[in-house]
């Protein structure tokens, strides 16, 4: 059984994961290729949180309907986001759409996030406290039985969770060689044009590095230049360890257990529990 | 939706804006009665699964909907009754109005299958597709929509569509770029195309059709059937009559009738009849076959 063959399985996995955030944060940005928008950062440093009285001040003087309102567009913000996977910036979020209910703003997210867990079962999620950065993350159960309905197939995830298995196999970091070849093996060649994923390269360093599944970064003294893969923030938020080693137990015939480390890393965080059926999520 | 702002001059009401009429009062509770009685249809994880597979899915048709709000259902232990989907989805339709969004249904011009599309209800324009189009492609698109609105069969020509560049006032696109992006909106499930003419899609009638009616009134076609908005379709050809009809609707309005008759001014209906199961098979085959006439029995599904 070739590691393509999994791929299908692993678009499911990718597509229908839940996890509770981390609660330990990965190494702030270290993003080589760093071409986020960086125009609005000014303003989040301008930006203070309000507090409690202030908030409760901002409130009387609204109507439900205004708030209501507001909150709705702060979902519909999000969603548009979301369906690129670029998380969002509460500088972003502050300047086009919150504005001048800027000091209510904590009560506006509080709402938005209920909103996203009672109608559409997602997880508002911050993937980044120093820089204020949110992303939406799934949190229905996998479901034992699949879906009637067959997702548009997404090919990108399937060649993403190829590569996060691969850093979480190794340790979690692993040299930008190892990754390149893991891919030519499976047929993607970085160097070439792929029909499918069109730039391999850039797609695995720009596209996924934006969307927080994965980290690039320099490795220092290194000449030619050398980078390193991480996990990213969405990674850690969306994707299962656990599913990942219990996929590699099927592939490898092995009890998952055999491979002590990654076990313990898939296992340990606290909420890390994937039997759970307890849908009510935490606040 | 939105707040309602007080009448001072309602029936049997005095100028003071403090005491609220008598009719507003009932209004009032009647709201209220509803807002009570939707929120007895709350959302549960199957509601939520049965949204999550629609914002991934944008459309389905009707069997594969109820096929997945049983599985829904049956996923999460809520009770399950086939015939209820239509309330099943006014409990997620009711959520999610707020934010301009709702599961809508629409028949599909070309098999004749009704279908269910998530979409964006804003009123503003083309919202829903501003985060993945430029402007130049908006107004490629925009200019699409023009020539198959306007046109008889409710098509527009991949031709015709490459010469509106000329008139753009946005950044002119190129040949490959209009083609690229052509190809995309068929991806995205904006238009279909068959054999270099560009359609409707099902999901973007649907979504759409309350922009089209008021951007294009004068110029829309209405089903004289099913009185929704037409692109393809058959037309009377009795000038003073001029009827139109989706060929799905022609096919189910004049089966079994040996002679098909306009059903607005009665002159004989001098097109081709497709037939029920010819219209089912006509995503993969493209024709319109002969009329054949079966039974109902024989209904083929895809």
């Amino acid at each position: 059984m070739t590691f393509g063959d999994s791929l299908p399985f692993m678009r499911c996995v990718a597509m229908t994961q839940r996890k509770r955030p981390s609660s330990t944060q990965s190494s702030s940005q270290r993003r080589h290729t760093g071409n986020l928008v960086a125009q609005d950062e000014d303003d989040d440093a301008t930006f203070t949180q309000p507090s409690t009285s202030q908030v409760q001040r901002g409130l009387e003087k609204l109507t439900p309907a205004q708030v209501d309102q507001k909150t709705a567009e702060v979902v519909q913000y999000f969603l548009v986001k979301d369906q690129k996977k670029m998380p969002v910036r509460r500088a972003d979020l502050v300047k086009h759409v919150v504005k001048d209910y800027r000091n209510i703003y904590p009560e506006i997210l509080k709402r938005a996030a209920r909103t996203f867990d009672q109608v559409f079962g997602l997880k508002l999620v911050e993937i980044d406290p120093k820089n204020k950065m949110y992303i939406l993350v799934n949190n229905l159960e996998t479901p034992d039985k699949a879906s009637p309905v067959r997702s548009p197939s997404n090919p990108k995830m399937g060649l993403l969770l190829a590569i996060l298995s691969v850093i979480f196999m190794k340790g979690g970091v692993v040299r930008e060689n190892l990754i390149w070849n893991t891919l030519r093996k499976l047929r993607v060649d970085p160097g070439e044009k792929h029909e499918e994923f069109g730039d391999v390269r850039k797609m695995v360093t720009d596209e996924f590095v934006r969307q927080r599944y994965l980290e690039y970064v320099r490795i220092p003294h290194t000449e030619p230049i050398e980078h390193e893969f991480r996990w990213g923030q969405r990674a850690d938020a969306e994707v299962s360890k656990a599913k990942i080693l219990e996929f590699m137990g099927e592939l490898h015939e092995q009890d998952p257990k055999t491979w002590t480390q990654q076990y313990r890393q898939a296992h340990s965080l606290p909420n890390s529990s994937q039997a759970s059926t307890s849908s009510s999520s935490q606040r | 939706m939105a707040s309602r702002s007080s009448s001072s001059t309602a029936a049997g009401g005095s100028d003071s804006p403090q005491k609220p009429t008598k009719t507003k009062r009932t209004r009032r509770k009647r709201r209220k009665a509803r807002a009570v009685g939707d929120m007895s249809r709350q959302m549960g994880e199957s509601h939520r699964r049965f949204l999550q597979t629609m914002m991934v899915s944008g459309v389905i048709d009707e069997q594969a909907a109820k096929a997945l709000y049983q599985y829904c259902c049956e996923t999460h232990h809520t009770q399950y009754a086939p015939d209820k989907l239509e309330d099943f989805i006014d409990t997620i339709n009711s959520r999610l109005q707020p934010m301009f969004m709702q599961i809508r249904k629409g028949m599909s011009e070309n098999n004749g299958l009704q279908y269910y599309a998530l979409v964006n209800m804003a009123e503003t324009d083309i919202t829903r597709m501003s985060s993945d189009y430029a402007d130049n492609e908006l107004e490629l698109f925009r200019k699409t929509l023009d020539l198959i609105v306007c046109s008889e069969n409710g098509k527009a020509s991949s031709t015709d569509i490459l010469n509106s560049t000329d008139s753009m006032t946005t950044r002119k696109m190129k040949k490959s770029e209009t083609e690229h992006l052509l190809s995309r909106l068929v991806h995205d499930k904006w238009l279909s195309e068959k054999r270099g003419e560009y359609t409707l899609s099902t999901r973007c009638i649907i979504e759409m059709e309350p922009y089209i009616r008021t951007m294009y009134q004068d110029h829309i076609k209405v089903c004289h059937i099913c009185r929704n908005i037409a692109f393809q379709c058959q037309i009377c050809e009795n000038p003073t009559c001029g009827i139109k009809i989706h060929n799905p609707c022609v096919a189910r309005y004049f089966k079994g009738k040996s002679e098909p008759r306009c059903p607005s001014c009665d002159d004989f209906w001098p097109h081709e009849i497709p037939g029920i199961c010819c219209l089912f098979s006509n995503a993969v085959s493209g024709h319109i076959r002969p009329p054949v006439v079966r039974d109902s029995q024989t209904l083929v599904h895809i």
